[in-house]
C-alpha cells in the first residue's frame, strides 16, 4: 500500500528523491497505529520538506503538507463529510503571563500565571470552521483550534494554596443516596461553574492567545486544506517571519461526519542555518569569548570609521 | 531590505536599523554621551526583545565612544588619568549591575525598575541643567564665558580626604567621590544598557566642576570600558548581544559621531548642556508617560527566566 500511495504523491512534491525519502519514512511509522484505529480509512500526510532553515533574508513561510485519504467511502467524499484539519504545533515551552495592575498611580506586574507547555507557535489549516467540523468538547479534547488548545497551567504560587479551599470536593461519601451516572452527571457539569481562580486563569490564557494571534505566531484559516484529487488534499500553512527554531510537529486530523476517525503527524525541524547558527552557537557556548569578540568588533568599527572620516 | 538577527530572533529592516544609529551617533558625538539611553528605548520601541536591546546597546556604545574619544584625545581634551580613577569604581559597579538585571528580570520587575531609573535620573539630571545652562545664559549675556567653573567656589565634595590632582582638568580633589560616581555608572549600565555618560556628564561637571571641554571626552574614554565590561558581562551570563544589530547600529553611529563631534565645536557650553538637558528631559518624560497611561495590552509573556517568549 506505501509504494502504491508513494508513487501517487510523487509527482506532487517538487523535488522528488529526498521527499519521497522522507514520506516513506512517515509511512513506515504511521501506518501501524492507523490499524488499530475507529475506521477502514488510511490516513497520512507528507511535507514538501522537513527543514526549514532560517537564513538571513527569512521574512516568513508557506508550508505545504500533502496527504493521501484511502479506503474512503465514495459516497460521503462527494457529499463532502470528510473534514481535514492541519495543524503545525511548535515547540512546547513553559512560560510566564504577567499583568499590568494600577498602583499608586503606576502601571506595575502584578499577577502572574505560569503555564507548563505553551506552544511557541501555532498555525491551523482546515476545510471548513471548525465548529463545523466537531462539537466543542471533541475538539477540547484533541486541542484543536487556537481557542482550544490545552496549555497546561500549573497551580499558581500564591502562599494561602486558595485554589484548593475556594472549590471544596465533596467526599463519595456525603451523597450516599445518589447514583454512580448521577455522580457523574455532576462531574462533568462541574467545570462549568467558573470559580474566581478558574476566571481568573482563563483571563491570562486568553491574554496569551491574544498576543500570540496579533503577532502572528498563532494563526488558523479555513478553506486552506484542499481535495487536488478526490483522495488526494494539500494544506498551506502559514509560517510567521519569528518562527521558532526546535522540533515542530505537524499533525492531521480526519473527521467523518463530526467524528474523529484518526490523525497521522510527522516532525518538521526549524534551525538558523548558517551564519545565524554559527553566532548563535557562539553565544549559547562560549559566551566569554563572544563577548569578548563583540567588543573588538565595536573597537574596530570605531576606529576604522574615525580613519574614513578623519576630518581634523 | 530585511536581516534575520540570530539573538534577537526576528527580521528587520537594515536601513532603519543603521539610521537609528546615526542618529544617536550624532547625538553622542555631540554631547559625549555613549547615546545608550536613546538606543536602547528605541530598539525596545522597534520590537526588540527588552534584554536584547539592553545589553546589545551596550555594545554599540563600545563603537560610537571610541570612535569619539580618539577625536577628543587627538585635540587634547581627555583626562585619561580622571578617566581611569572612575574607570575602577565602574567596573565594580557594572558587575553588581548585571547581576541585578538578572534577579529583576526573573521577577519580572526589570522594565519597571529600569524605566523608573531612566525617569528619575532623566528628570532629575535634565531639569537640574536645563535650569542651570539657561541661568549660564542669561549670566554670560554679560560676562561671556558660559563655563560652570567660578574662582573661589567650592562644594562639599572639595572637602573630602584623599585628595588626588587632575592636571588636565585643573582640578585637586578627593578619589571617594570620583570611584563612587564610577560605580554608580557602572551599576546604572548594567541595569540599563547604558554607558552612563548622561549621569557622568552632568555630576562631573556641577560636583567635580571639571570644565565642560574635557568632560566630554573624559566620559566617552570611561563609556568604552564601562560598556565593553557590560557587553562582555552580558553576553556571558544572560547571552542577549546579538552581535549582527550591534554591528548594524555601530555603522551607523560611527558616521553620526564623526559629524555630530563637528557640531559640538560650534556650539559653547551652556548651549551644549541645554541642549543635552532638553533631549534628556524628553525621554525621561516619554518613559514616565509610559509608566503613567493606561497600557494598551496589560498582559506581556516571557519565560520563566524573563526572556521575552
Amino acid at each position: 500500500m506505501s509504494r502504491r500511495l508513494l508513487q501517487r504523491l510523487g509527482p506532487l512534491f517538487a523535488r522528488p528523491p529526498w521527499a519521497a525519502r522522507g514520506l516513506a519514512a512517515c509511512l513506515a511509522v504511521f501506518s501501524l497505529p492507523a490499524a488499530a484505529q475507529d475506521g477502514n480509512e488510511s490516513f497520512e500526510i507528507g511535507l514538501s520538506t522537513d527543514t526549514i532553515s532560517i537564513t538571513s533574508d527569512f521574512t516568513g513561510a508557506r508550508l505545504v503538507v500533502f496527504g493521501a485519504l484511502d479506503n474512503a467511502d465514495a459516497k460521503l467524499l462527494r457529499q463532502q463529510r470528510y473534514d481535514i484539519v492541519v495543524v503545525l504545533i511548535g515547540p512546547r515551552r513553559p512560560v510566564v503571563v504577567r499583568e499590568k495592575e494600577r498602583t499608586f498611580g503606576l502601571w506595575i506586574n502584578r499577577g502572574s500565571e505560569t503555564f507548563d507547555s505553551v506552544p511557541a507557535s501555532y498555525a491551523l489549516a482546515a476545510t471548513r470552521p471548525l465548529a463545523d467540523i466537531a462539537r466543542k468538547e471533541l475538539r477540547s479534547r484533541l486541542s484543536l483550534g487556537i481557542n482550544d488548545l490545552q496549555l497546561q497551567s500549573s497551580p499558581p504560587p500564591g502562599p494561602a494554596g486558595q485554589p484548593a479551599i475556594d472549590q471544596p470536593s465533596k467526599p463519595a461519601q456525603d451523597q450516599p443516596n445518589i447514583s454512580l451516572a448521577e455522580r457523574r452527571a455532576q462531574a462533568a457539569a462541574e467545570p462549568k461553574v467558573a470559580s474566581p481562580v478558574a476566571a481568573r486563569v482563563d483571563g491570562y490564557v486568553e491574554a496569551l492567545k491574544r498576543i500570540r494571534e496579533e503577532k502572528g505566531l498563532y494563526n488558523q484559516t479555513v478553506g486552506t486544506v484542499q481535495f487536488v484529487s478526490p483522495t488526494l488534499f494539500r494544506a498551506d500553512l502559514h509560517l510567521p517571519a519569528d518562527l521558532p527554531t526546535g522540533t515542530h510537529i505537524t499533525r492531521a486530523y480526519l473527521f467523518r461526519g463530526g467524528v474523529f476517525i484518526r490523525e497521522s503527524s510527522e516532525p518538521l525541524y526549524v534551525r538558523k542555518s548558517g551564519f545565524e547558527n554559527f553566532i548563535d552557537d557562539m553565544a549559547t557556548r562560549y559566551g566569554i569569548l563572544y563577548g569578548i569578540s563583540a567588543v573588538l568588533l565595536a573597537i574596530f568599527t570605531g576606529w576604522f570609521g574615525r580613519l574614513i572620516f578623519k576630518r581634523d | 531590505m530585511n536581516l534575520y538577527l540570530p539573538i534577537a530572533e526576528i527580521s528587520l529592516n537594515v536601513f532603519v536599523l543603521v539610521g537609528m544609529g546615526a542618529a544617536v551617533g550624532f547625538i553622542s558625538g555631540l554631547f559625549g554621551v555613549g547615546g545608550g539611553f536613546l538606543i536602547t528605548p528605541l530598539l525596545i520601541f522597534y520590537n526588540i526583545p527588552p534584554a536584547v536591546a539592553v545589553a546589545t546597546g551596550a555594545n554599540q556604545v563600545i563603537a560610537a565612544s571610541f570612535s569619539g574619544a580618539l577625536a577628543h584625545y587627538r585635540r587634547g581634551t581627555v583626562d585619561l588619568k580622571l578617566g581611569t580613577v572612575l574607570l575602577i569604581g565602574g567596573l565594580f559597579g557594572s558587575v553588581g549591575g548585571v547581576l541585578l538585571f538578572t534577579l529583576l528580570r526573573r521577577l519580572g520587575q526589570l522594565d519597571l525598575v529600569v524605566s523608573l531609573l531612566y525617569v528619575v535620573f532623566l528628570g532629575g539630571i535634565g531639569g537640574l541643567m536645563l535650569v542651570e545652562s539657561i541661568q549660564s545664559m542669561i549670566r554670560s549675556r554679560s560676562q561671556g564665558s558660559g563655563e560652570v567653573r567660578r574662582p573661589g567656589q567650592h562644594s562639599w565634595v572639595h572637602g573630602l580626604p584623599l585628595k588626588m590632582r587632575f592636571h588636565r582638568s585643573k582640578l585637586y580633589v578627593s578619589v571617594i567621590p570620583v570611584l563612587l560616581l564610577g560605580a554608580l555608572i557602572g551599576l546604572l549600565a548594567g541595569i540599563m544598557g547604558v554607558g552612563g555618560g548622561f549621569i557622568a556628564v552632568p555630576a562631573m561637571i556641577y560636583l567635580l566642576r571639571v570644565p565642560t571641554s574635557v568632560v566630554v571626552g573624559t566620559s566617552l574614554f570611561q563609556i568604552i570600558f564601562t560598556a565593553a565590561a557590560t557587553t562582555i558581562l552580558q553576553a556571558a551570563t544572560n547571552r542577549t548581544v546579538d552581535v549582527v544589530l550591534a554591528f548594524l547600529l555601530m555603522i551607523g553611529g560611527v558616521i553620526g559621531a564623526q559629524f555630530g563631534t563637528e557640531a559640538g565645536r560650534k556650539l559653547r557650553g551652556d548651549q551644549l548642556r541645554a541642549l543635552l538637558a532638553l533631549l534628556v528631559l524628553a525621554v525621561g518624560l516619554r518613559l514616565g508617560w509610559e509608566l503613567v497611561a493606561r497600557p494598551a495590552e496589560p498582559f506581556t509573556i516571557t519565560l520563566p527566566t524573563g526572556e521575552t517568549g
